[in-house]
């Protein structure tokens, strides 16, 4: 049975790039810092690749922000996306406003399976997929994982982590947990969430990147989604949290373990 | 007057010490807002934790059903929104353990209320109440304000004291209106990993290992099992297979503040370092003077972590 899949592309400050909070605390430095399709959703795209792969289908792939979200929507384009979708919308977000916007192009598109990213890697709230789960009345599988390392065979032959039923009504989902690895099985139509160890997601090949310059990207004004778009969590202050001051270099074991013992008392 | 509700947590039939460091959020929160703290335990077969949830002096909303024996979002949800309702209780919290983080924005959602995740305080009074919170891999602290009636919350346990056990608070059935036949999600099994060590959230000591490891955690582990710590890693030993899964420390894997942590073979990356650096004394072993974890650790050594590790062990006994 072929799939329709719905991904989500945030863009977000590249994890790499030096973070850091203006002095007057309302917002951080952007100067000089590289932008990027957030980490977890990169996986939730190589996954509903891996499954159009061997189901068959389509893979949508939903962006949610300012003119320049279109970046991360053509990444995700060139990663083999069929088409885009951006919810144009320039003020703040949270994840109240996000997963309401996210439930309407659901409602439109009426996809088998979503798949977001547990977190994006900005504001790390982990809420998005859960909230429109719930706002949908479907089930949800948060922080899909591989039952094997990222080394193994099955990762290796590029098999998807989701098992999808073949007549397409159930997906059975691996979940790392507290103090282990569970695994739950959701009726289609179902809400799934990556962590990182679900796939290893592919490089865009240049051949990618000259067709999605051609792929369809929709653009609909968030406003006319009939969403309240006014954030409730809202930031009042950033601040750079309190250094760590770091200590000495001790030269050699038997120092080392002189102070453990009585200056740190920790031994 | 803003009640509080605080979600703890069983795992076969044991309360999680995670969920105490929460109760201690809450109670601070009910001093902020003036209002009543009560927990909630959900399960199956779950009167021993419970009984050992109110001798924290807490009221305890007993949620015992078959159809709650699993921690199914879709399944929990609705109980706890309906406590939340009936306690009164505009503020829901509990650990940000992988259950909370699983059920607790459907929790919001079905109260049409935000949420702030990995909450380390709280600041202002009243209706005055924000939360701190990291964002950006832990690079930046924000003071946020939840702007609906009911706020969710999760707590970074590592920033909370454990309740003490202290008075006896009242046990309660709280109501179950799942029908087991509606739910779309069913649990297939869980496969627990097995450990002889602490849980790397609770151990006093950890034992941490990196790249610089090349695969060996032996001379870790051994460490580990001398000093009786809990063994981490960083997410470059999971990603490559050597370790498990649950050993990541940072800001992806688990954040942890134990006593002492030693770090070797750990360079010390942002998203590392975002996991452990509450720890009271850091250790780094690395072999490269200008890694950056020396810059955060109170004592450094720069040495081979292979002839290094085993010295500090036979020294340490």
């Amino acid at each position: 049975m072929p799939l329709k899949l719905l991904v989500t592309a945030k863009r977000v400050e590249d994890p790499e790039s030096r973070i850091q909070v203006k002095p007057d605390g309302t917002g951080i430095v952007t100067e000089g810092v590289n932008y990027k399709l957030n980490p977890f959703d990169e996986i939730a795209v190589e996954e509903a690749l891996r499954l159009e792969e061997q189901h068959g289908g389509e893979v949508v792939v939903v962006s949610i922000g300012g003119a320049r979200a279109v970046t991360e929507l053509r990444a995700a384009l060139a990663m083999g996306a069929d088409r885009g979708i951006h919810v144009r919308h320039d003020g703040p977000l949270d994840p109240v406003v996000v997963s309401a916007l996210l439930a309407k192009v659901f409602e439109q598109e009426k996809p088998d399976l979503a798949i977001l990213g547990k977190q994006s890697i900005d504001d790390d709230q982990n809420q998005a997929g859960q909230y429109l789960a719930e706002r949908l009345g479907l089930g949800q599988a948060t922080f899909a994982s591989k039952h094997d390392s990222l080394e193994s065979e099955a990762e290796q032959k590029r098999l998807p982590g989701l098992a999808v039923s073949a007549d397409g009504t159930r997906v059975t989902v691996v979940r790392e947990v507290d103090g282990g690895v569970e695994t739950l099985e959701v009726r289609l139509p179902a809400v799934v969430t990556t962590d990182l160890r679900l796939n290893k997601p592919r490089f865009a090949s240049l051949p990618g990147i000259m067709k999605a310059k051609k792929k369809e990207i929709r653009e609909i004004p968030a406003a006319s989604l009939g969403v309240d778009l006014t954030p409730k969590v809202a930031v009042r202050k950033l601040a750079a949290p309190p250094a760590r001051k770091g200590g000495v270099k001790v030269a050699d074991v038997d120092e080392l373990v002189r102070k453990l013992r009585d200056e740190a008392k920790a031994v | 007057m803003a009640n509080v509700l605080i979600v703890a947590e069983q795992h076969a039939g044991h309360l999680r010490k995670a969920s105490l460091h929460a109760l201690s959020a809450g109670r601070e929160l009910a001093r902020r807002t003036g209002g009543r703290l009560a927990a909630a335990l959900l399960g199956s077969g779950i009167d021993a934790a419970a009984a050992e949830l109110a001798a924290h002096g807490v009221e305890v909303h007993v949620a015992d059903a078959a159809v709650l024996e699993h921690p199914l979002a879709e399944a929990w949800a609705p109980v706890v929104a309906d406590l939340a309702r009936a306690t009164g209780s505009t503020l829901v919290g509990a650990a940000a353990t992988a259950v909370a983080k699983d059920v607790l924005p459907r929790v919001a959602a079905r109260l049409e209320a935000g949420m702030a995740t990995e909450v380390v305080g709280f600041g202002g009074e009243g209706s005055d109440l924000t939360f701190r919170r990291p964002m950006w891999a832990g690079n930046v602290l924000a003071e946020v304000e939840i702007t609906t009636p009911v706020k969710v919350f999760t707590v970074r346990p590592t920033e909370f004291a454990a309740a003490p056990r202290e008075g006896q608070g009242e046990l309660r059935r709280a109501p179950v209106a799942v029908d087991a036949a509606s739910l779309r999600t069913r649990h297939l099994g869980f496969v627990e990993v097995k450990s002889a060590r602490p849980e790397l959230t609770e151990a006093r000591t950890i034992v941490a290992g990196g790249r610089g490891t090349k695969g060996d955690f032996r001379p870790v582990e051994a460490l580990a099992d001398a000093l009786g710590a809990a063994v981490g890693a960083t997410r470059a030993a999971v990603d490559a297979g050597w370790v498990p899964n649950d050993w990541q420390v940072g800001q992806t894997g688990k954040v942890v503040a134990p006593e002492l942590y030693v770090a070797a073979g750990i360079s010390g990356a942002i998203q590392h370092l975002a996991g452990m650096k509450g720890s009271r004394v850091i250790v780094a072993v690395n072999k490269d003077p200008d890694a950056p974890i020396f810059q955060i650790a109170d004592y450094g050594l720069v040495a081979d972590l292979f002839p290094a590790l085993p010295e500090l062990q036979a020294k340490l006994r």
